[in-house]
């Protein structure tokens, strides 16, 4: 058995997605492969052959893999799987945004089914899944010769450092894709990132505008070390980014200290948090149901209660 | 040029769904079942394009059970022209949903695919782009914005890190994100007038694609429950709690 994990980086540095992804390919025997596909890439490859568990990694630093376009990565991958020279059993990619715009494309060319958002593995064909927002965890086997998964990284360790795996080209070349990229307005940010915070401060619809948002949460995540997430209604509102939703459709955090201001806790929010280790609600709305998934809720006016809370943390 | 939307019948939104006692899946006996959300924001982009003079024909698909029609007539009074209804006696998963789309899309030759991101039941994710590379087309999931001209498309896309934007020749595949519109309510008059619009019903099984499941669900559980905290009285005493009970700070 190998498994094949596709890197997510920039091409400087890797995302902690790729460690998460790299921790549930070592619960599959065999070996572990990771495809580092970019343009420029190479510290990218040195990173990656660094970490604990990896045996091999494959650089393909190739013009065409520069922008990490689906057509191109999946073009790629389903070549060198074809090419043979190593008997793939698994691919296997983080379940983020750039995961799960590729895996579908290798799966289809491979003619096999994805399992997305695997939170477990029981054995080499038999994963555990979320579906229905997380109101049912499914266990699904695949009997499909290759099995291709997406995995949450909430549900797998950052695999650390402490491995020199081999550096190899990849001959192989990728496919050109059909899309160009034109540009990327990334959101900038000094705060840790959402999926690998350990903590986190969330703001809903509560909050009222943008400006309530920064002046209120801002110093507080600044107290905590904290990230800052939002609701779907707040990002909908035009308070913060969309790279802030946090939920069933966005993005998946489980931190150690998960703080939700002036969120109702619709099961599309809870279904993208409620595997935090404590959480904490203010809201004023002694109904709200986020107090039901909640350790320590604060019913009060979040403009009274959250200054106070930065103040007392001071 | 024409615009083919795939719109999925599912639970709604609001329902909370409860597993079944023998753990064979979710129990769908009398719940309220909708349009996937996502498809909605498709149909409604698709009826936008059409309204602006860029697309000619919006046609909306749908796999699965006799009961998609509804599905398929909420997505005519929004203001798509005409349906196509595929059954299939056997469970569709997403590549044997992608491998009906390419067949219609093969039949009906549209300039652009616009489906939903994830469908919210099974939340998979898959289907856009399990058809973009069936039909080696090219791709943008997670649609905040679509600019359509003659032969190209330029999609703004909802990625972890923030925004990209992607310039693609046409055809192409789209899947919507939340950003995309705000998708309008049906009118009565919309709704009596889609009830006369054609809606063509095909057999999955005459396509001629490999349309059997290859994942088998072996069980579905409920996910282990939180259980409920406590409420604290003020900030002093949650300071406190967060320190010495849950040691989280
Ligand atoms: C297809 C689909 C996907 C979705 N995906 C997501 C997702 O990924 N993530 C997500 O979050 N949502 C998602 N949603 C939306 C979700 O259903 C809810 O609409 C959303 O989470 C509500 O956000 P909110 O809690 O900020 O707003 P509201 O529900 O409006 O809640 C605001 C809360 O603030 C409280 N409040 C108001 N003023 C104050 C005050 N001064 N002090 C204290 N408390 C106050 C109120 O009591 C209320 O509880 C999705 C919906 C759909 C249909
Ligand atoms: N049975 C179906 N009929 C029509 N469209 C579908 C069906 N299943 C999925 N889709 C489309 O594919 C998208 C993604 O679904 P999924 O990959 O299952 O999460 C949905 O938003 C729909 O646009």
């Amino acid at each position: 058995m190998t498994t094949l994990v596709i890197a997510e980086h920039d091409n400087a540095s890797l995302r902690s997605t790729t460690r998460n992804a790299i921790t549930a390919a070592r619960r599959l025997d065999g070996e572990v492969h990771v495809l580092v596909a970019g343009g420029g890439c190479s510290a990218a490859c040195e990173a990656a052959a660094g970490i604990e568990g990896v045996d091999k990694v494959l650089c393909a630093d190739q013009p065409a893999c520069t922008d990490q376009g689906a057509e191109a990565l999946a073009s790629l991958v389903v070549a060198m799987v074809k090419a043979g020279t190593v008997a793939y059993t698994h691919i296997l990619a983080p379940a983020s945004t750039f995961g799960k715009n590729v895996t579908p494309r290798v799966a289809a060319l491979l003619d096999v089914a994805q399992v997305s958002d695997v939170v477990a593995i029981e054995d080499a064909n038999t994963y555990v899944r979320p579906i229905y927002a997380g109101n049912a965890l499914a266990t699904v086997r695949s009997d499909d010769g290759i099995q291709v998964l997406t995995v949450r990284t909430t549900a797998f360790d950052a695999a650390a450092d402490g491995a020199a795996a081999p550096v190899e080209a990849v001959s192989i070349e990728a496919a050109a894709g059909g899309s160009s990229l034109v540009g990327r307005q990334l959101t900038e940010s000094a705060r840790p990132e959402l999926g690998a915070a350990k903590t986190i401060v969330s703001g809903g619809r509560g909050l009222g505008n943008g400006d309530n948002f920064q002046a209120l949460l801002e110093p507080l995540a600044d107290r905590l070390g904290a990230a800052l997430g939002a609701s779907r209604a707040a990002v909908d509102a035009g308070f913060v980014p969309n790279d802030y939703q946090v939920g069933q459709t966005g993005k998946i955090v489980a931190p150690q200290l998960y703080v939700a201001v002036g969120i109702s806790g619709a099961i599309q929010h809870l279904a993208g948090m409620k595997d935090s280790k404590v959480i904490v609600a203010i809201n004023k709305d002694p109904e709200a149901p986020i107090f039901q998934v909640a350790d320590y809720g604060l019913v009060g006016d979040l403009f009274d209660v959250v200054p106070q809370l930065t103040a007392a943390l001071g | 040029m024409k615009i083919l939307v795939p719109v999925k019948r599912v639970v709604d939104y609001n329902v909370k769904v409860r597993v079944k006692a023998d753990q064979s899946g979710v129990e769908l006996a009398n719940v309220k079942m909708a349009m996937n959300p996502f498809d909605e924001i498709a149909i409604e982009e698709a009826v936008r394009l059409k309204e602006a003079g860029v697309a000619s024909e919006v046609v909306a698909v749908s796999c699965g059970v006799p009961a998609c029609q509804e599905t398929l007539r909420a997505a005519l009074a929004i203001g798509a022209d005409r349906a196509v209804l595929v059954t299939s006696v056997v469970e569709l998963q997403p590549l044997a949903v992608a491998k009906i789309l390419k067949a219609i899309v093969e039949k009906e030759a549209p300039s652009l695919v616009i489906l939903g991101k994830q469908a919210i039941d099974d939340d998979a994710n898959q289907v856009g782009q399990m058809l973009a590379a069936l039909l080696d087309w090219p791709q943008a999931t997670f649609a905040s914005k679509v600019e359509a001209s003659d032969g190209q498309v330029r999609v703004t896309r909802e990625i972890d890190g923030g925004l990209e934007t992607l310039a693609m020749p046409l055809p192409a595949v789209i899947t919507t994100d939340l950003r995309l519109n705000e998708p309008r309510y049906a009118t009565l008059p919309n709704i009596m007038k889609a009830k006369k619009k054609p809606l063509e019903t095909v057999a999955g099984e005459s396509l001629g694609v490999d349309l059997a499941p290859r994942l088998t669900t072996l069980k579905v559980v409920e996910p282990p429950s939180r259980k409920a905290g406590i409420l604290v009285a003020d900030v002093a005493q949650l300071v406190d709690k967060l320190k010495n009970e849950a040691q989280v700070l």
